[in-house]
């Protein structure tokens, strides 16, 4: 993998390391950003990583813009030799999977849709292969998802699922974006599924909603009380389909500032997931559920 | 001592120099969209250049001050009244206490900030007073400004002196039609035409309605050509969709290949659109004056331009210290 380098103007280095994304892209760009931010480079003033890219902004006053190109140049030919292993987490995240409220969204916005007759979710199932929506919600929350990318707007993770590409759940963004969508919607577009940390415009599909707040800019959530957002990229996600009286009653823990998500720490090694990811993925499940 | 919102103004809020630090996670930076005006307001006033102050966008608030203050209106020429009477713009002007300011139509830019001695005292959020609305942070209570809000106003260190006022080779606003943006070319530029890419810099664009804080949408150019190419996974089918990567501050993306869309000081931090290039930092300013249908060009210029540029804007900034030490 070649990395491409561009100047963003006279203050940011955009770098690319792969046109189409994979893990070992995501991977490669959060090792180097990681190694950007351990070398404390002089002027240096953002690192941004991203699915199969990454960014830094940098004061030119401070830093030539050439010799940090230089810099970063040489930390992404040293990354090729490194071991592709990070300390992470894992967090359960619970959905209520085709729930009222992105209903109503969509339905409002369907002549935005390629599909006016169905729902996101009917639509998603078909264009991959899946006989029913249960067969869709099994395949997007029985294998785990990487944040790959925590942005667009404040604290919202973007995911890539940790299965081999040709697993990989795909749809398309819907014809026009929609001009509202809830707050907690967990959408996907193209190959990323997300949630959507604030309430607002979007155009990926909807398939579902959680009850737990992942951006809170006042830090009264109990876990968000260290710092506003909860993701970060590398984090793994795995989704936990749960009903309306589930949903319903972590509302009114979170409510009630008692709501404890699942977040375990765990080691992650590309390695081995490439060695048999199914297995590995059973693993991660197993640190999660304490086994 | 504080001020009292009589009216809002059409999209009014508190900003400073903005919160860098956490655009990895989507919080961008914020703060003035015209920086160099915002510190001239602050330096007529006697604050330090980067005290909070209130940006106001077309139209003015109306305020009513329960203390006497030291005021200064600059950037875009939105004409300040106190209780009715005329002021100047670029000069430092004193309010009693129950005296009203508010302000007559927009007559010239986009964007004026109001300074008062002491600064506007909103609590610091992640570093900085900046509003960032979409995120709900910062400012006052993370929006714009309403009725009946009461701002908090800092003690004024120095005594803040009337009568002050930034000669106009200092002000820094835009001049001459078509506005003039330098960009550098790059990003993903390869994904147009030679052709495509010659005429994105010799069209001359309009400001569209769709222009914000979050970013500036321009109209009338020709659509670009792409360069035919297979989607690479996780893109999308769209010949202007990218894997979603970061956006540059001024980074230039067009969606669909019709209308460019430059990222301003609230941007989104990342997304599925291509981009042709970016807007030096020493352009940005110019682009928080610009109101819709204002014609623009972009110039092409390369990294050695850029830093003359940068240089050039900075001791601009240096000779507005000056003046006003």
């Amino acid at each position: 993998m070649q990395t491409r380098f561009s100047f963003g103007g006279d203050e940011h280095i955009f770098a690319e390391v792969g046109e189409a994304m994979s893990l070992e892209a995501f991977f490669k760009s959060l090792f180097i950003t990681n190694a950007v931010r351990d070398a404390k480079i002089r002027g240096v003033t953002e690192i941004c990583p991203a699915n199969a890219s990454y960014q830094v902004k940098f004061d030119p006053d401070q830093i030539k813009p050439d010799d940090l190109l230089t810099e970063l140049k040489r930390l992404d030919s040293a990354s090729e030799k490194s071991e592709p292993v990070i300390k992470t987490r894992i967090i359960e995240i619970p959905v209520l999977y085709n729930d009222p409220w992105t209903h109503e969204t969509l339905m409002r916005f369907r002549e935005r849709h390629q599909d006016p007759n169905g729902t996101d979710l009917e639509y998603a199932a078909r264009i991959n292969g899946l006989d029913s929506v249960d067969a869709f919600i099994k395949a997007h929350s029985s294998a785990p998802w990487f944040v790959s990318m925590v942005g667009f707007v404040a604290g919202l993770p973007f995911l890539y699922q940790m299965v081999e590409r040709k697993r990989q759940l795909q749809a398309p963004k819907y014809l026009r974006p929609r001009t509202d969508t809830p707050k907690l919607t967990v959408g996907h577009g193209g190959c990323f599924s997300c949630i959507y940390s604030v309430r607002g415009a979007g155009g990926y599909q909807m398939f579902g909603i959680t009850p737990m707040p992942i951006y809170d800019p006042n830090q009264s959530i109990s876990y968000l009380r260290d710092f506003m957002c909860l993701f970060k990229p590398g984090d793994i996600v795995k989704w936990k389909p749960i009903d309306r009286a589930a949903y319903d009653a972590a509302v009114a823990d979170v409510d009630a500032g008692r709501f404890a998500p699942i977040i375990r720490d765990v080691s992650f090694s590309l390695t081995e997931f490439n060695r048999d990811v199914d297995a590995y993925n059973a693993k991660l499940d197993g640190v999660l559920h304490g086994r | 001592m504080a001020v009292k919102v009589l009216k809002p103004g059409l999209a009014t809020t508190v900003q400073d120099l903005g919160r860098p630090g956490y655009y990895h996670i989507g919080i961008p930076l914020s703060g003035g969209m015209d920086r160099h005006a915002l510190a001239a307001a602050n330096l007529l006033v006697g604050n330090e250049a980067g005290a909070a102050v209130l940006e106001a966008v077309f139209m003015g608030p109306e305020l009513e001050f329960t203390e006497d203050a030291v005021v200064a209106v600059t950037g875009a020429e939105l004409p300040p009244k106190l209780d009715g009477a005329p002021r100047e713009t670029w000069t430092s002007f004193k309010v009693k206490r129950g005296q009203i300011l508010s302000f007559d139509f927009l007559k010239q830019g986009a964007r004026g900030y109001i300074a008062v001695a002491g600064g506007i005292d909103v609590p610091v959020v992640l570093g900085s007073r900046s509003t960032y609305a979409l995120g709900a942070l910062g400012g006052f209570k993370g929006r714009k400004l309403e009725a009946g809000d009461e701002l908090p106003i800092g003690h004024a260190a120095a005594t803040g002196k009337e009568g002050r006022s930034v000669a106009r080779d200092l002000r820094g606003q835009p001049a001459g039609m078509p506005t003039e943006l330098r960009a550098m070319p790059g990003l993903y530029w390869h994904r147009i035409t030679e052709a495509a890419g010659n005429g994105f810099f010799s069209d001359t664009w309009k400001v569209a309605p769709e222009a914000d804080r979050i970013g500036y949408r321009f109209k009338g150019g020709k659509p670009l050509e792409f360069v035919p190419r297979e989607p690479p996974f996780g893109a999308g089918s769209d010949p202007s969709n990218i894997t979603d990567a970061c956006y540059p501050y001024g980074s230039i993306q067009v969606p669909g290949g019709t209308e460019p869309i430059v990222l301003h000081r609230d941007a989104v931090s990342g997304g599925g659109y291509f981009m042709v290039g970016t807007v030096i930092a020493a352009d940005m300013d110019l682009i928080g004056q610009l109101q819709p249908n204002t014609p623009v060009k972009f110039v092409k210029v390369d990294m050695k331009e850029a830093l003359a540029a940068r240089k050039s804007r900075s001791e601009l900034l240096g000779r507005l210290h000056s003046a006003l030490a």
